[in-house]
């Protein structure tokens, strides 16, 4: 764990803490449960995001992915009857098709990211709509898949599954970033993708594959959060959760110029986030303050990271020079 | 120290230094440094790889801060410069890596931020009061351009000028050139040395950092020599010459100088064949060549000729616009660079920082990053294999580093050069494209890497080596040939070598 991570895990301490100390409902095992189901469907969504911030990338369009996947999820197993196992591994597909669509037109044709997925945004939240007629998608009254339920929305030991889910795909995530092939091209790219491309890093693909996985994880997401909800109004399901994802990667010491940041941030990031929340529901603050909240603290929180580091190389460098002068015999 | 400097010694100094030390993490960059400048006086400043010279500009030019020391300036001794005091008291400051803006035009970079504005409220920039400003500084430095080219349509050497023109553009009393001929060929390099002996006969003092030896010893009035961050020696007039320095700078004198092997040798196969190739940006013009196993191949030319152009083109970054490429005799088909290190044809491209080496990784990540499966098990890097194969670069290419695991940006310009080499040198190429190799690497180094591509060629390697150093181009190469305008003009071989046909070729002419 980096200092920066540290850095942030001190700070949800003692954020709850303090949350506790005014309100001690915080830490209600219900409470505590219901949080850390949103990490885990935050957290998924924000993993995905990360793979393609650290390209130097960025999609937009994964709250509208969350809204037009959910509702073909629901769409697929309450009204069209399909096995669920099957309609959940066709939304994966989705989520891939799109994810690589996007990856397609931002590696081949060189459109820009934030473009091809502000369309994107647009664009499926338009077809989400359309599909239900702007109605709302849900599950006919005593329609039951207990599977199902158990896996997304389910508990094991008072801990909820999506959390566990979260955890074993940060687990297998971290390994991907830090330690495979792949995960050294990604940040390579990030860096600097000109001399990755000299190093002979079929960039292209790369960068596609990290799309892919992002669509993957948001269609993973997108179907828990449709499990979680029930119920889905395609013109506002899933609004703003692109910026939740990106917020999450921001606080956790990703730079949206890529190359930089680590998936224990971007976790840690989506904690504090929905510890936020959270935490502007339990001291009653009024909940229509809440982006606003959450904008201050990131605000905050990366210009203390920036002006820390800034410290810290200073500090870096009069260690070095007082050790070498200590250091320095008499010639 | 033998400090036998007596020309100029009467007139009080400009500037000087006294007991400067500076310090990064596991480096000792300077280590209790002293010289004096003196108005009117260029001093050679010499030195290996990372022996601190850039270092002891950056400090001069209030780009870092000395640990310890005092720098005096007209009598007013300081700790520490910053940027402004720097600036205001008249030193101008040429970077070793060209930091221009790209999307701007010449004019606008050389008066970025102090453009001449136009009266009334917009404070518009008055073009043509900037034109009028930049046209005197052009002509100063001998460019060929005009000042509203945008700068990402000039060439390396081009850009040099722009640089230098902009050093200019302040009202200087010290010049300080961090190794500006290292991407110069002979003809501008000469304009450059002029405009270095202008800038004397004004009364103005210059600092001129090269490793290009025979240059220093063409202008310098005294050459400071620095070794391991300290003064190992300084030159006056009478004393500069070629083997003082270098015996100075690397403690010894340098054995012979490395000169390629004069017996004839039998040329190998053809390895790399282009054939009517034509590259994006001499569309109109077909080039062929054979590129031989064993053999260093020289590509001579005047900047802007198409070599860079064509080496992309063999390395898979650019596709040939027709004509076709063939290895060992297959037609060879390019998609990337990728398809090229597949083939084991590699590229030490001309631009280290930008598409060399990765600034942010490691020495060892660096070195790893074109082969990095290997350094892998199960698709899961083992930073033991990675530090292994970077060790061995690091002790065979000698770059000069607290570990292989320092970031490569901290490292000097040669040492960023050795890993970009190294990385190549830990696969088997099969076609080893170098463009412009020795840029900004010392003298010693400069001997090993001739070495090292003789080794690569004697172990059966194609070698094409791009150059703008004459004495380079005809020292190292088997064969020669020569691009003009986007086409080879000549092939020489051995027996036809000499500085004079090399640039007939380059302008377009025949070979006597
Ligand atoms: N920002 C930095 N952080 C850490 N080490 C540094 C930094 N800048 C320079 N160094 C180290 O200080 C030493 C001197 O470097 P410097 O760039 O001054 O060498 P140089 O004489 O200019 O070499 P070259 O001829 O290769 O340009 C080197 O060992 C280098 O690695
Ligand atoms: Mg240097």
């Amino acid at each position: 764990m980096s200092k920066k991570d540290l850095g942030l895990l001190i700070l949800i301490l003692v954020v709850g803490a303090i949350v506790a100390i005014i309100n001690p409902r915080f830490l209600l095992p219900i409470n505590l449960a219901n949080t850390s189901n949103l990490i885990g469907l935050f957290g998924i969504l924000s993993i995905g995001q990360a793979f393609v911030i650290i390209t130097g990338g960025i999609e937009l369009s994964v709250g509208s992915l969350v809204a037009l996947l959910g509702t073909l999820f629901i769409d697929f197993i309450a009204v069209r009857g399909m096995e669920w196992p099957l309609a959940f591994v066709l939304i994966l597909l989705l989520g891939a098709i799109i994810g690589l669509a996007h990856g397609w037109l931002i590696t081949r044709l060189k459109l820009q990211p934030f473009v091809v997925t502000l369309c994107g945004l647009l664009i499926y939240r338009g077809v989400a709509r359309f599909y239900t007629a702007d109605g709302t998608a849900g599950f006919a009254f005593g329609q039951n898949f207990p599977d199902l339920e158990f896996l997304t929305a389910g508990r094991s030991y008072g801990v909820p599954n999506s959390f566990i889910a979260l955890i074993v795909i940060a687990i297998v995530m971290w390994v991907v970033l830090h330690r495979s092939v792949f995960g050294r091209y990604l940040y390579a790219i990030g860096k600097n993708e000109e001399a990755a491309k000299y190093s002979g890093i079929r960039t292209g693909r790369i960068v596609m594959a990290a799309y892919v996985i992002c669509g993957v994880l948001t269609a993973l997401s997108a179907i828990y959060f449709a499990m979680y909800t029930r119920s889905i109004s395609p013109a506002s399901h899933g609004q703003f959760y692109e910026l939740y994802a990106i917020a999450a990667a921001v606080l956790g010491g990703f730079s949206l110029r890529g190359g930089e940041g680590s998936l224990i941030g971007v976790i840690l990031g989506t904690v504090l986030l929905q510890e936020l929340q959270n935490l502007v529901n339990l001291l009653g603050i009024p909940s229509s303050l809440n982006f606003a909240v959450m904008g201050g603290v990131i605000l905050i929180g990366v210009l203390v990271d920036q002006q820390w580091g800034v410290f810290r190389a200073r500090r870096l460098m009069i260690d070095a020079a007082r050790k070498n002068v200590a250091g320095a015999p008499a010639e | 120290m033998n400090y036998t400097d007596t020309t100029i010694a009467a007139t009080t100094p400009f500037l000087s230094l006294e007991n400067v030390r500076k310090t990064y993490p596991g480096v000792v960059a300077l280590d209790g440094f002293s010289m004096e400048v003196r108005p009117g006086e260029v001093i050679g400043l010499v030195g290996e790889n990372g022996a601190g010279k850039s270092t002891l500009m950056k400090i001069l030019g209030g780009v870092t801060t000395p640990d310890t020391g005092t720098i005096t300036v007209d009598g007013n001794a300081h700790n520490s410069l910053s940027v402004e005091a720097s600036l205001g008291s008249g030193i101008a400051f040429v970077h070793q890596e060209l930091n221009l803006f790209d999307n701007l035009d010449v004019a606008a970079n050389i008066f970025f931020g102090r453009e001449p504005l136009r009266a009334g409220p917009l404070k518009l920039v008055d073009r043509a009061r900037l034109r009028e400003m930049v046209a005197p500084l052009l002509k100063r430095v001998g460019a060929n351009f005009s000042a509203d080219t945008q700068v990402a349509d000039l060439s390396l050497a081009q850009q040099q000028m722009v640089e230098i023109a902009k050093a200019l553009s302040i009202k200087a009393r010290l010049v300080i050139l961090d190794e500006p001929t290292s991407s110069l060929p002979i003809a501008e390099t000469d304009k450059l040395l002029d405009v270095i002996k202008a800038l004397k006969a004004d009364g103005i003092s210059v600092i001129f950092i090269s490793h290009r030896l025979h240059e220093v010893e063409r202008v310098a009035d005294r050459v400071v020599v620095l070794r391991d961050g300290m003064l190992a020696g300084t030159l006056g007039k009478r004393d500069i010459n070629h083997d003082q320095m270098v015996k100075l700078m690397i403690g010894r004198m340098l054995k012979e100088r490395e000169k390629a092997s004069e017996a004839a040798r039998a040329p190998g196969a053809t390895a790399l064949a282009a054939k009517a190739v034509r590259t994006p940006t001499y569309p109109g013009r077909p080039v062929d060549l054979d590129v031989r196993r064993g053999e260093i191949l020289g590509l001579a030319g005047l900047v802007g000729s198409g070599r860079t152009e064509l080496a992309r083109v063999f390395f898979g970054i650019d596709g040939s616009l027709g004509g076709t490429l063939e290895l060992d005799g297959k037609p060879l088909a390019l998609g990337s660079a990728a398809d090229a290190v597949a083939h084991g044809i590699f590229l030490v491209p001309e631009d280290r920082k930008l598409t060399g080496i990765l600034l942010d990784f490691s020495i060892a990540q660096n070195i790893s990053l074109p082969n990095l499966p290997a350094h892998a098990k199960h698709q899961l890097v083992s930073a033991s294999a990675e530090t292994a194969t970077a060790e061995t670069q690091k002790k065979n290419l000698g770059i000069k580093a607290p570990s292989v695991a320092t970031r490569t940006g901290t490292l000097s310009g040669g040492n960023q050069q050795k890993v970009v080499l190294g990385k190549w040198l830990a696969m088997n190429p099969k076609v080893m494209i170098l463009d412009e190799p020795t840029r900004g690497i010392d003298i010693g180094a400069k001997a090993e890497i001739y070495g090292l591509m003789r080794a690569l060629a004697d172990a059966g390697v194609a070698v094409l080596m791009i150059s703008s150093d004459m004495e380079e181009v005809i020292g190292v190469s088997d064969r020669i040939a020569v691009m003009h305008e986007g086409q080879i003009s000549g092939i020489l071989d051995k027996d036809q070598f000499s500085q004079e046909n090399v640039l007939l070729l380059a302008v377009g002419k025949q070979p006597k």
